[in-house]
């Protein structure tokens, strides 16, 4: 009788496991069966001749290197305009040339690459990169798209590798390759000065570097084997740093991990000494150097960027006090906040400001018709609040008075400074939330009535403490209702000027919307410190823009009755994105994958999951296997189980996330279908020739095979080329137009 | 078979008392002054709606969950349905049958507790620990509020054990006597629990797909098992009733037959059940109520009353000269109707940007008479049905005339009013300026048969592309500012991506138009449509669209008082206060009983911590516990902390309002967790007899006072007590619990 569960399945043979470094795999002992397999094959050349076949390798790569380069440089300066995206990439390119701060979603290290190979080409960051279309005339911009092309023909020769010593198999190999060298998709999206040709390079480099020191694992410790894996780190870093997708990749090598290390811990001819050498080598080469590379990038990307910018307000009063020409910077202001100071309150939430009032009451019918409170983002005297103390109305800032700090806890009324109305709620219900209370401004020359009371109190501290300008995070609860002062982020109407709203909340939970900092702090009896003291440490900065990335991430939510990307659209190529042009008289530059690849690969996928089952339940039968189908099924279910992680990995996540999508998210997960195709098919063929090895012509099935499948992709790409390097002319609705004849289906527009 | 004759007929009986005894308390305590309080408790003024709609067999929609659920909560009616459910804590009035519509989900809560003793006896853990369990169940309060109430967790926990439990039954079935009477009623119970549970909440699927994997990792050892044939000459056997219960056979019985069945019992029989829920669901609620606008035109033309009243009798085929209004698709963000108004676009909108000054077109969510239009033939000048009519087809050229002021619909390049990126549609209005009109339409029937289609009533869904500019029509989904009275705004959309439902468009009310004269054909749009055609849509059809409009349904996030995130649930960092009486300070609240929550979380750390330890041991050969105890604490683990598992870490990524309520389903497989990781340490971690005794007397001290703890918080969960504040000050434990106490 068999485990129940667990124990069983981890000890079964599925172990990518043997194999030797490098090159010299494919010259390995006929011990190996998966290169047993491949001394059988009809491309192995006779034992005499290594150095021929050293060379032919050689030759191969290279020539796999060079028509991947051909293809990607190709026409690369056309169209002389801004395509797509790179209005928004080349922007932040010249954001770091320039050294203004901005706001992007993804972490920096791949805008900082495209920036630097701007800056050595020769770019001096004066175009404005305004919008898709824009001529760039005399600025250069070949060096940006040349250097994300060069990183993108990069991804042919490696997927060629990684298959290459899956598969132990060349044809294999080549069929991958020539999948992703005609795949228009691929081609299009490495021409351009996007992240993706970037982030692709990494993960395929952190891939490539992962099977590499599989394949190292019976020599472990020796200079490939280290090679390789601080490799793999290395690439895991750069592909975080492009993109959080990066994270999918480091799963992947996360788990090969685990699943290697289990294999060691199992082996008991190991020491246990031993097996902690390996444990910490890899803690080292894929934690510790991932995480001090992508922090290193993040302190670079802040030392770089040192000047005010467009991306400031999405940052906390604390982090934009570092930058120069912001107002914050270098500015000197009273440390703890006192009664009679007069401040601005900042929410804490992003983009959603300053607490404001003016001169306008709420409209009749909304709550009760007094004088309006709103968050305003921009700063403006009417941001400006005076902080009193409750139950008096004397001028705390006669001179003949102490100073008194206000404190965690205390209860106070906060004066607008030009109307003289103090905060104010009630039980009304709010303008846009029903659920919450109205704040309005009340009284007349700060005197009110007891609506007017709010405690104040710091977010984690002790009743008591001192509140600290920019730095302490507080609260505002109004003393009748027991409800905390927030901003629903909700725009008002045209009576409110078009500014958000702010409610008084009944849930005490702590969201950010209803915690609040103080900015500007105004107080001549204080003396003023320099804000350098309140900059915030490495680490917080780190985590503070962490934070903030993540939420623009989530914050990106397509809207109703928008027509958006599904992630069901993607491996089918249902629909492409458009790069350039849209009427027949202009350029226009399509992003769609090559169909035929694409549909080939879609195709593999359910016939690999249907030739893997029935060969895992055969050999969960005990089937008995001759040598050969032995080997050929190992690589399949090890090599391409590895691959079909990848995809899976790559793909299936995008169905959870709430965020827009685009068809472009799909194409690293191509890459590892691609790479799946060529394992596939170069296993099957084999496999059909096996079975029909008493007919004469079996050893020509594989050949004519692969043969076919290599002359059909690249003739399809000679049909869809024109969608990559462009195409002028009708469109292909047009029965005029040369592509109308490949609108194969009625969602591609080109 | 005459065997009786030959020998006495004897009866042996053999009865579990201590499972006798664990129903009985368990009725008592969920039965225990099941009517008090006589008035609505927390969500039940949420489900009692459907239950009155149930009774009035209203056709209802609601997001929360399948329809079974539901049903079960109605089975108990038998009252009119005439209460108005609008306020928590309104008394019932008389013809309300409380008592039966609590009895089920008490029923099911009560059946819980003897579920979970036989559950770890079937686990093979002792007669002992089994009592734990179930003695658990029986004191933890939050599952004693739950299922005193019209609620459905203690349902749907119900038949998560139930699933558990018969799999488990089956499961040891198939040891000794595969394919025998008690192995198939055990599958398929198996089954038709987790169909049942899935259709009470889809929580029910967490569950469901635990069934599922521990099942199929079962077959795939199965699968392993060389002593089994494969497809092979046993077919024929396996397939003869004869010889199932036969144990001789069963060594010939053949693999395929053995997935086979688990395949038709656990995939093959759920689906269906689904279906059936939904069948019956439709069959009760057949008229039309107050849901019916979320829905299709065709949906709501199957349902009694309603739609179907005015659109009974339409002509089914729109022709030329047909007047029509025509409903979009989505639906989102409100359903609504091609609408036109004498008004026109201001010439200069508030941002500074221009307009045609042309007549509005907006879309209208309610039923008027500026929503009809009229289906015109471009090359004829007149606006009625010739005889014989001339059915309107996929690909034909129209255009529409707006029927109250016969200007036609128009879409030129001009900014739409919000959405600057799409053109402007609008009724033209010849100024005589430079802007000729644009108002040819081409019909595509979105759903077509064929391309030869006849343009339908209710059934063509169909976009109008426009002919000049190759725009779609469609609704932004945008509201009009006051110019434009707040309707919604209707664009040509250029660059249209396939699909999308805020294109497409449907005609709802139909009639052939047969005035000429425009007063007359006033008149005659004033005036109600009639003549009869019958069109059914099949159960598929209407299933799959209450599907779909079920799962699409999105409530807008509204926050609550008692909403919570998943991390406060394992510590009880939060309740609910269910109930409180009007006038004295009895209350209800859903309180777990801390002792319980915070050991059964102890007990998954444990559990958790020592399987890795095993497991590492083993993978170096060391072999800490014989087999059959390994396999026993592997599979124990696997149904319970699993089914924690899979209960709880899904509400990590659902971005919904969350309650504590949504943690029980998975604090039963805790409280399952809890005496199997006890007997485990007993058994195998304490070394001595000195030490077992020692331990046994901890676990005992411990169970008394989550006895003692149940006893305290008894007047919370019953509500029965009326407590002053100073006990209620006492009784609030953590700061975070909001236990209600009047001011006087």
């Amino acid at each position: 009788m068999p485990p129940a569960t667990g124990g069983g399945l981890a000890e079964s043979e599925l172990r990518p496991r043997r194999g030797r470094c490098g090159p010299q795999a494919a010259r390995a002992a006929g011990r190996d069966v998966a290169a047993e397999a491949v001394a059988r094959s009809p491309k192995r050349p006779a034992w005499g001749s290594r150095r021929f076949e050293a060379v032919g390798w050689w030759a191969l790569l290279a020539l796999v290197t060079l028509l991947s380069f051909a293809t990607r440089f190709h026409r690369l300066d056309e169209p002389p305009h801004i395509c797509w995206d790179e209005t928004h990439f080349g922007k932040m390119g010249s954001y770091y040339i320039n050294r203004t701060f901005f706001f992007d979603v993804h972490p920096p290290l791949g805008k900082m690459l495209i920036g630097l190979a701007g800056y050595l080409s020769g770019y001096d960051g004066t175009f404005l990169f305004q919008k898709p279309g824009d001529k760039y005339e005399h600025h250069s911009y070949m060096g940006m798209r040349g250097f994300c092309a060069f990183l993108g023909s990069w991804l042919v020769p490696f997927a060629y590798l990684t298959v290459l010593d899956l598969s132990k198999s060349l044809s294999a190999a080549l069929l991958t390759a020539a999948l992703l060298t005609f795949d228009t998709g691929c081609l299009t999206l490495s021409q351009y000065i996007l992240l993706d040709p970037i982030l692709m390079f990494f993960i395929m480099a952190a891939m490539l570097s992962m099977v590499k020191y599989n394949s190292c694992a019976d020599r472990p410790f020796s200079a490939p084997w280290w090679f390789w894996l601080s490799l793999t780190g290395v690439s895991l870093a750069g592909a975080l740093g492009v993109k959080f997708v990066g994270l999918f990749i480091i799963l992947q090598v996360g788990l090969n991990t685990i699943a290697d290390l289990w294999y060691l811990f199992g082996d008991l001819s190991l020491s246990l000494v031993t097996v902690g050498k390996h444990l910490t080598a890899r803690v080292l080469c894929l934690i510790v150097l991932p995480l001090a590379l992508y922090t290193a990038t993040f302190a670079v990307h802040f030392m770089v960027l040192s000047k005010s910018g467009p991306g400031d307000g999405f940052f906390s009063s604390a982090f934009q006090a570092r930058l120069s020409g912001n107002n914050l910077h270098n500015a000197s202001i009273p440390e703890h906040l006192a009664y009679g100071s007069v401040i601005t309150v900042k929410n804490l939430r992003m983009a959603i400001g300053y607490l404001h009032s003016h001169r306008h009451l709420y409209p009749e019918g909304i709550g009760a018709r007094q004088q309006q409170v709103t968050t305003y983002l921009h700063k403006d005297y009417n941001n400006l609040w005076i902080i009193k103390k409750h139950n008096t109305n004397s001028d705390p800032l006669d001179p003949s008075f102490p100073v008194e700090f206000v404190r965690h806890g205390d209860i106070i009324r906060l004066e607008h400074k030009e109307t003289s109305r103090n905060l104010h709620s009630h039980y009304h219900e709010a303008p846009m939330t029903r659920k919450h209370y109205q704040v309005t401004g009340y009284g007349i020359n700060g005197t009110g009535d007891s609506n007017d009371f709010w405690r104040i109190e710091v977010v984690n501290r002790k009743f008591g403490n001192r509140i600290k300008v920019l730095r302490s995070r507080i609260r505002f609860i109004h003393l009748v209702t027991g409800c905390v002062l927030g901003s629903s982020g909700k725009v008002l109407p045209k009576w409110g000027w078009e500014q958000l709203e702010v409610t008084c909340t009944p849930y005490l939970k702590e969201t950010l919307n209803s915690i609040w900092n103080v900015e500007d702090h105004i107080n001549p009896k204080l003396p003023n410190i320099s804000l350098d003291v309140l900059q915030p440490s490495f680490p917080e900065i780190l985590l503070e823009s962490h934070m903030v990335m993540i939420r623009g991430n989530s914050g990106l939510k397509p809207k109703d009755n928008e027509f958006t990307s599904k992630p069901w659209h993607w491996p089918i190529n249902y629909q492409g994105l458009r790069f350039s042009g849209v009427n027949d008289t202009d350029f226009r530059v399509y992003l769609l994958g090559n169909p035929v690849v694409w549909w080939l690969n879609l195709l593999s996928i359910a016939l690999y999951l249907l030739s893997g089952s029935i060969i895992a339940v055969a050999m969960q039968r005990g089937a008995r296997l001759p040598a050969e189908v032995a080997g050929l099924s190992q690589v399949l279910l090890r090599g391409g189980g590895q691959v079909l992680l990848g995809w899976t990995l790559h793909y299936f996540p995008f169905f959870l996330m709430g965020r827009v999508l685009y068809f472009h998210h799909y194409f690293p997960a191509m890459l590892f279908s691609s790479m799946l195709t060529g394992i596939l098919w170069d296993t099957l063929l084999r496999l059909c020739a096996w079975g029909l090895a008493s007919w004469p012509l079996a050893r020509g099935i594989h050949v004519a095979g692969i043969l076919s499948l290599l002359l059909g992709t690249a003739y399809s790409f000679y049909l869809f080329h024109p969608l990559a390097y462009g195409m002028v002319g009708p469109l292909a609705q047009d029965p005029q137009s040369p592509m109308a004849g490949l609108r194969w289906l009625d969602s591609w527009d080109f | 078979m005459w065997g009786f004759l030959k020998r006495p007929v004897v009866v042996t009986a053999d009865i579990n008392l201590s499972l006798v005894a664990l129903t009985g308390m368990g009725l008592l305590s969920r039965l225990w002054r099941l009517t008090y309080p006589r008035a609505v408790v927390f969500d039940e003024v949420y489900y009692g709606q459907y239950i009155s709609f149930y009774m009035k067999q209203i056709f209802f929609l609601d997001d929360s969950g399948p329809p079974f659920g539901h049903m079960v909560l109605a089975l108990g009616g038998g009252f009119d349905g005439n209460f108005l459910w609008n306020r928590i804590g309104a008394e019932y009035s008389s013809n309300v049958p409380v008592w039966s519509l609590r009895l089920l989900p008490a029923l099911a809560g009560a059946l819980s507790v003897p579920m979970a003793y036989q559950i770890v006896l079937e686990l093979h853990f002792s007669h002992c620990a089994a009592m734990g369990a179930a003695l658990l169940m029986l004191i933890e309060n939050a599952l004693i509020t739950q299922s005193r109430l019209m609620l459905l967790e203690s349902v749907l926990i119900f038949f998560n054990l139930l699933a558990v439990l018969s799999y488990l039954k089956f499961f040891n079935c198939q040891k000794h006597s595969p394919f025998s009477l008690s192995w198939w009623f055990w599958l398929t119970l198996t089954g038709v629990a987790c169909s049942c549970a899935v259709g009470i909440k889809y929580m029910g699927v967490f569950t469901y797909v635990l069934v599922l994997g521990v099942a199929a990792v079962h077959a795939w050892h199965l699968l392993g098992d060389q002593t089994l044939s494969n497809v092979g000459a046993d077919v024929q056997c396996c397939m003869r009733p004869a010889c199932m219960g036969q144990m001789q056979m069963s060594q010939g019985v053949c693999v395929f037959c053995h997935l086979l069945a688990r395949a038709v019992a656990l995939l093959v029989i759920p689906v269906v059940l689904y279906l059936l829920f939904f069948y019956v669901h439709l069959i009760l609620v057949f008229r039309s109520g107050p849901h019916d606008q979320i829905m299709s035109s065709a949906f709501q033309a199957s349902l009694e009353g309603g739609l179907a009243r005015i659109t009974q009798g339409q002509p089914l085929e729109v022709a030329f000269g047909s007047q029509v209004t025509l409903r979009n698709v989505f639906g989102k963000p409100v359903p609504c109707w091609l609408h036109s108004h004498q008004d026109t676009y201001p010439m200069i909108y508030e941002n500074g940007r221009g307009s045609s000054h042309q007549q509005q077109v907006t879309c209208y969510p309610f039923k008027d008479v500026n929503n009809w239009w009229i289906v015109k033939d471009p090359r004829r000048h007149q606006l009625v049905v010739s005889s014989p009519p001339r059915p309107v087809r996929h690909g034909d050229m129209v255009q529409l005339v707006h029927g109250m002021t016969t200007r036609s619909l128009n879409t030129h390049d001009v900014a739409a009013p919000l959405s600057p990126h799409s053109q402007e549609v609008s009724c033209y209005i010849d100024y005589n300026i430079s802007m000729p009109a644009q108002n040819l339409w081409r019909l595509e029937i979105v759903n077509r048969g064929s391309d030869t289609d006849v343009w339908k009533t209710i059934l063509s869904e169909v976009r109008f592309v426009h002919v000049n500019t190759s725009a779609v029509l469609k609704l932004s989904g945008a509201h009009l500012p006051d110019w434009g009275y707040r309707q919604l705004e209707i664009v040509g959309e250029k660059l249209s991506r396939g699909y999308h439902g805020s294109t497409v468009w449907n005609v709802e009310e139909h009639r052939y138009g047969a005035s000429q004269e425009q007063r007359e054909r006033e008149r005659e749009l004033h005036s109600p449509a009639q003549v009869d055609v019958s069109r059914n849509l099949s159960f598929m059809a209407r299933f799959s669209e209450l599907q779909w409009r079920m799962l699409a349904l999105r409530s807008d996030d509204s926050e609550h008082k008692y909403s919570s995130s998943p991390l406060e649930w394992v510590t009880l960092d939060t309740n609910i206060a269910y109930w409180l009486h009007p006038r004295t300070s009895a209350q209800i609240h859903l309180l777990g009983n801390i002792v319980i929550w915070v050991s059964g979380s102890l007990a998954l750390a444990i559990y958790a911590l020592l399987s890795l330890w095993y497991l590492l041991r083993r993978r170096r050969n060391v072999h800490d516990l014989p087999q059959d105890a390994w396999l026993r604490w592997v599979l124990a683990g696997a149904l319970c902390a699993g089914g924690w598992a899979v209960n709880y870490l899904p509400f990590f990524l659902m971005e919904k309002t969350l309650f504590l309520y949504h943690y029980l389903p998975a604090l039963t497989f805790q409280i399952l967790l809890l005496p199997v990781v006890l007997q485990h340490i007993s058994d195998h971690l304490c070394r001595s007899q000195l030490q077992r005794s020692i331990f046994s007397a901890l676990v005992v001290a411990w169970y008394s006072s989550a006895c003692h703890v149940s006893n305290t918080l008894r007047p919370l969960t019953y509500g029965d007590k009326s407590l002053s504040p100073h006990e209620l000050k006492a009784l609030r434990w953590k700061d975070s619990w909001d236990i209600l106490i009047r001011k006087h």
